[in-house]
């Protein structure tokens, strides 16, 4: 099948994508026929023409215009990356450009007139939760995030695939995204782990007792564990 | 039900759990109580000694288990108070002679004729303490302001929760030294609270004469000594018969006092 001409439906109406290969009459020729063919589908449509790199003069704009025009199609907008192209549609005073990034999103989707359906429900993702303190000699082994609500203590190990977030002291020993996402943080109010890792790295904590505790999050950054204030 | 059974562990040993146990022993006796004491620690005795009776021990636990001896044969009273008693256990044993269960059943044989029984704990983890756990109404921690002491109290504290009888915790800090403290060379006992978050019952200052008392078997409790140690204990079983008695700053106070004082001293000698 010719693929010469592709048609596409946006919130802006058609999309019209004339591939840049061939000589433009033939492809203007082809496109009138197309719309005859189809018949009551393009009445009234509000077509925009996406032209890539092609060359067009305004006469050649004009003509296509006129041509849709005749079959109840309005020509709203020319995308173009040629700027005599662009220069020739203002000068018809049609429009160059829609929300570009809204069209390269509308380019990825297939021929869908309806918007996707809103869900409300948020899913998240996994996790254990655990609403006391972890002693020593306690452990957590999750595939997901880990939340303590209360301290860490020191010889409490928690292994989590997810983040580890600890709302209280952390001075255990805590592994996140144990398997192997760097993208994984550890959060906690008072961040003085044993050992921290994340993924593939790992660290202690800096020995500066008077520092006040404040809250802190550790992430890869840079190839290393940095440790940034939590907020 | 009766009689409250309270266990003293620490999960490290030589923190002081025996003598403690001994003296704590005494003192609730003095204030009129029905006590048993119970030595857990089978193949490695100690309480005999520390409270001044092993030289009367016929019978001991593991007999009352394996049905030897009844288990009031078995039971050592201490003359000097009036209703104190040891039941001690076996030297020539090792923990697996007891299971958790007997130390259930033997309790709650004693349960209705006093009013307090002391476990003496062994210290670990393992066996002998699990036979200690098995009956506790209350558990003891004893420790010292040490980090490893601490880091020992919390495996212990964990493994009390682990249980899932919700065992009410309570924590004794031992041989506290208010000079290094104030100094930062001990931890203090805002910093052992801190990591074990768990209610304070007293703070034992580190003193000689415990020592020289268990040595003698003559716990310090027994006569009406007063010693900073003493003291403590004597407050200790005072809060565990539900007297409000303030804990704290107290020996830190005096430690103060103390230290003005000789500062005093020595500068006027000088």
């Amino acid at each position: 099948m010719d693929d010469s001409i592709t048609l596409k439906g946006i919130k802006e109406g058609l999309l019209v994508t004339v591939k840049p290969e061939g000589r433009w009459s033939d492809l203007s020729g082809r496109l009138v026929t197309l719309i005859d063919a189809q018949g009551s589908f393009f009445r009234g449509a509000q077509v925009t023409l996406s032209l890539g790199p092609r060359e067009l003069r305004q006469n050649e704009l004009a003509n296509v215009r006129k041509q849709l025009d005749e079959r109840g199609v309005i020509l709203k907008a020319v995308l173009s990356d040629s700027t005599a192209t662009l220069e020739a549609a203002r000068k018809l005073e049609l429009r160059t450009a829609l929300h570009v990034t809204e069209l390269a999103e509308e380019q990825s989707e297939a021929l869908e007139l309806r918007p996707p359906p809103i869900d409300p429900e948020e899913y998240g993702s996994p996790g254990v939760m655990v609403k006391r303190t972890l002693r020593n000699g306690r452990t957590i082994h999750s595939e997901g995030h880990v939340v303590v609500l209360g301290d860490v203590n020191a010889g409490a190990v928690i292994v989590a695939g997810g983040d580890i977030i600890v709302w209280g002291r952390l001075r255990g020993i805590v592994h996140a995204g144990a398997g192997g996402d760097e993208s994984a943080v550890v959060c906690a109010l008072h961040l003085a782990p044993t050992q921290l890792r994340i993924a593939g790295y790992i660290t202690i904590s800096p020995d500066d007792k008077q520092r006040k505790p404040r809250p802190e999050k550790a992430l890869v950054r840079n190839g290393r564990i940095e440790a940034v204030a939590w907020e | 039900m009766g009689a409250r059974v309270i266990t003293i562990t620490s999960g490290k040993g030589g923190v002081g759990k025996t003598t403690a146990t001994a003296n704590l022993a005494v003192a609730l006796a003095n204030l009129g109580k029905k006590v048993v004491c119970i030595d857990a620690d089978i193949g490695l005795r100690n309480l005999d000694v520390v409270m001044g009776l092993e030289n009367r021990i016929v019978y001991d636990l593991v007999d009352v288990v394996e049905g030897r001896c009844k288990l009031r044969q078995a039971m050592v009273k201490d003359k000097r108070v009036p209703d104190l008693y040891l039941l001690p256990a076996a030297q020539t044993r090792d923990k697996t002679a007891v299971s958790p269960q007997d130390m259930v059943a033997l309790t709650s044989q004693l349960r209705g004729d006093y009013d307090y029984i002391l476990i003496d704990s062994p210290a670990g983890i393992e066996w002998g303490f699990r036979n200690a756990l098995a009956p506790a109404d209350e558990v003891i921690i004893i420790t010292n302001p040490e980090a490893s002491a601490v880091r020992d109290a919390d495996r212990i504290i964990g493994l009390v929760e682990a249980e899932g009888r919700k065992i009410p915790t309570s924590l004794v800090i031992n041989r506290a030294k208010p000079d290094m403290i104030r100094r930062g060379d001990m931890l203090s006992v805002n910093d052992v609270l801190d990591i074990l978050s768990t209610p304070l019952l007293g703070v034992i200052p580190d003193d000689e004469q415990i020592i020289v008392s268990s040595n003698r078997g003559n716990p310090l409790t027994l006569d009406n000594q007063k010693t900073p140690a003493s003291e403590a204990i004597r407050d200790i079983a005072r809060r565990i018969t539900g007297a409000k008695v303030p804990i704290g700053e107290l020996e830190r106070k005096k430690g103060g006092l103390f230290r003005r004082l000789a500062r005093l001293f020595r500068r006027s000698k000088a």
